[in-house]
C-alpha cells in the first residue's frame, strides 16, 4: 500500500504550499501521473480518502493526469506505447528500451484560497 | 523527519536496539497530518491563488537519502538494500555473511519488519550490532527511518551496513534509503517469473541473488529463464546463485562484496 505514503507525501507538499502563501486550504490540486509510475488507481482513490482527512486538502478537487508510457527502442530508435515495463520493441523486438514518459508521479499544481 | 511514510501515522514506526525490550518503543515521529493553523485574513478571504508547483512527490524522500548519503561518505559507510518478497532468505544470508566476514570488516545491521524484534535478535546473536525497525501497517523502510536507525547505532567509520528492507517486492523499489547498491533475492521456491512480475524491483538493484539453490532439484525454477526475465527489464543486472543455508555460492557473493569495498567512490578512500 504505498499509495497512502504517495497521498501522505502529496498532504506534506500541500500544507507546504499552503503555508507560504499564507492560505487556508487547497482548492484544487492537479496530478500527472505516468502508467508507469507503479500507482494503483483504486488504491490511490482509496487512499486519498484516509489520507487527507484533517488536512488542507481534505476539501479539495482533485484532478489527476494519467500520461501514457511512451518508450524508444535503442537500436532502432523506434517510438512505441509502452504498457508493460518488460515490453520489446514492436519493430526490431529488442529489450533494451528507454521511456520518453510514464514515469511521472508529481503535483502539478495547486489553488489554494 | 518522516515525511515521505504512509507508516507514519499514530501507532506507526518504532525502532529499537536488539536486545532491548519491546516495551522500550519510541515512536519515530508523533506528528503527521496535523490540522492547519486557521488563522483569518479579513481582507482576501476570497481569493484564490493557482500555484504551478511541478513538484516530485517523492523529492522529500530523496532529499533525505541524499543527506543519508552524505552521513555515509562522510564516514566511508558502504551501505546495501536488501530487497525481497517475504522469507527469501535476507536474514540467513546477512547471518552467514557476518559470522564468516566479521574478522575482515565492521558491520552494521539495520532491520525493517512489520513487527516484531525477530530478525535483529537473530542478526545480535552473531555479534552484529542492529536496530529493528518496525513500520507497523508500513511496508517499505523510507529514507527519515534509515536516518534514525543510523543516529541510533552511532557507526564507527569505514564499515559496511546492510539494510534489510521490509519482505515486499512493490514499493520498496520507490523509496531510496541513500544505500551504495540494492540487492534483489529470490528464491528458487517463488516462480522464475517473478521479475516480469515485479519489474521495477529488478529494474532498480545491482545485484539479484538467487538463493535456496540446494532445492533445485525438488522444485520448478528455471534459473536461466528467471536471469533472462530480470534482464529484459535491466540489463545491467549482475546476478550470484548461491545456497544461504549449505553456503554453496557464498565465495562469489564474498568477492562481489570485495569489489564493492575497492571500487568505492575516489573521496571514500583514504
Ligand atoms: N533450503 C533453504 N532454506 C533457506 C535458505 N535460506 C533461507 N532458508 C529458509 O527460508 C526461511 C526464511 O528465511 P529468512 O532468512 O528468515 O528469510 P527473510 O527473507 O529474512 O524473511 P522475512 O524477513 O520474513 O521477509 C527460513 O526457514 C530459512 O531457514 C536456503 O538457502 N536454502
Ligand atoms: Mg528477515
Ligand atoms: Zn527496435
Ligand atoms: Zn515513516
Ligand atoms: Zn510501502
Ligand atoms: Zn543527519
Amino acid at each position: 500500500m504505498h499509495e497512502l505514503s504517495i497521498v501522505l507525501s502529496i498532504v506534506d507538499l500541500a500544507e507546504e504550499q499552503v503555508r507560504k502563501n499564507n492560505a487556508q486550504r487547497v482548492e484544487n490540486i492537479e496530478l500527472d501521473i505516468g502508467s508507469m509510475a507503479g500507482v494503483e488507481w483504486d488504491a490511490l482513490d482509496f487512499a486519498w480518502t484516509a489520507g487527507v482527512k484533517n488536512s488542507v486538502l481534505e476539501n479539495a478537487q482533485r484532478q489527476v493526469n494519467r500520461i501514457t508510457a511512451r518508450a524508444r527502442c535503442l537500436q532502432c530508435q523506434h517510438e512505441f506505447e509502452i504498457t508493460q515495463p518488460f515490453e520489446p520493441c514492436p519493430a526490431c523486438h529488442d529489450y533494451l528500451v528507454e521511456y520518453i514518459q510514464g514515469k511521472e508521479l508529481r503535483v502539478k499544481s495547486l489553488t489554494v484560497s | 523527519m518522516c515525511s515521505t511514510c504512509g507508516c507514519s501515522q499514530p501507532g506507526g514506526v518504532t525502532i529499537t536496539r536488539a536486545g532491548e525490550s519491546l516495551s522500550g518503543f519510541t515512536p519515530l515521529n508523533e506528528i503527521k497530518l496535523s490540522p492547519l493553523v486557521q488563522h483569518h485574513h479579513p481582507g482576501d478571504a476570497h481569493t484564490s491563488r493557482v500555484i504551478e508547483l511541478e513538484q516530485d512527490i517523492l523529492s522529500q524522500n530523496n532529499q533525505q537519502a541524499s543527506h543519508n548519503r552524505d552521513h555515509f561518505r562522510q564516514q566511508h559507510i558502504v551501505a546495501f538494500n536488501l530487497v525481497s518478497s517475504p522469507g527469501s532468505g535476507k536474514t540467513s544470508l546477512l547471518e552467514r555473511t557476518l559470522i564468516d566476514l566479521q574478522s575482515q570488516y565492521k558491520f552494521y545491521v539495520i532491520e525493517g519488519d512489520q513487527q516484531t524484534m525477530n530478525d535483529a535478535n537473530r542478526i545480535a546473536r552473531t555479534g552484529v550490532e542492529a536496530v529493528q525497525v518496525n513500520t507497523g501497517k508500513g511496508c517499505h523502510l523510507d529514507a527519515a527511518m534509515i536516518h534514525r536507525a543510523l543516529h541510533e547505532l552511532n557507526p564507527q567509520d569505514d564499515a559496511i551496513l546492510f539494510i534489510e528492507n521490509v519482505g515486499n517486492l512493490v514499493c520498496p523499489a520507490l523509496f531510496d534509503l541513500g544505500e551504495h547498491s540494492r540487492i534483489a533475492i529470490i528464491s528458487v521456491t517463488e516462480g522464475d517469473d517473478k521479475p516480469l512480475k515485479y519489474p521495477d524491483m529488478f529494474a532498480s538493484s545491482q545485484l539479484c541473488i538467487i538463493n535456496k539453490i540446494d532445492l533445485l532439484p525438488y522444485v520448478n525454477f528455471n534459473v536461466e529463464r528467471a536471469k533472462e526475465y530480470a534482464r529484459r527489464v535491466n540489463p545491467q543486472l549482475e546476478f550470484i546463485d548461491l545456497s544461504a543455508t549449505t553456503g554453496q555460492g557464498m565465495d562469489s557473493w564474498y568477492q562481489w562484496l570485495q569489489r564493492q569495498m575497492a571500487t568505492r567512490e575516489p573521496e571514500l578512500v583514504h
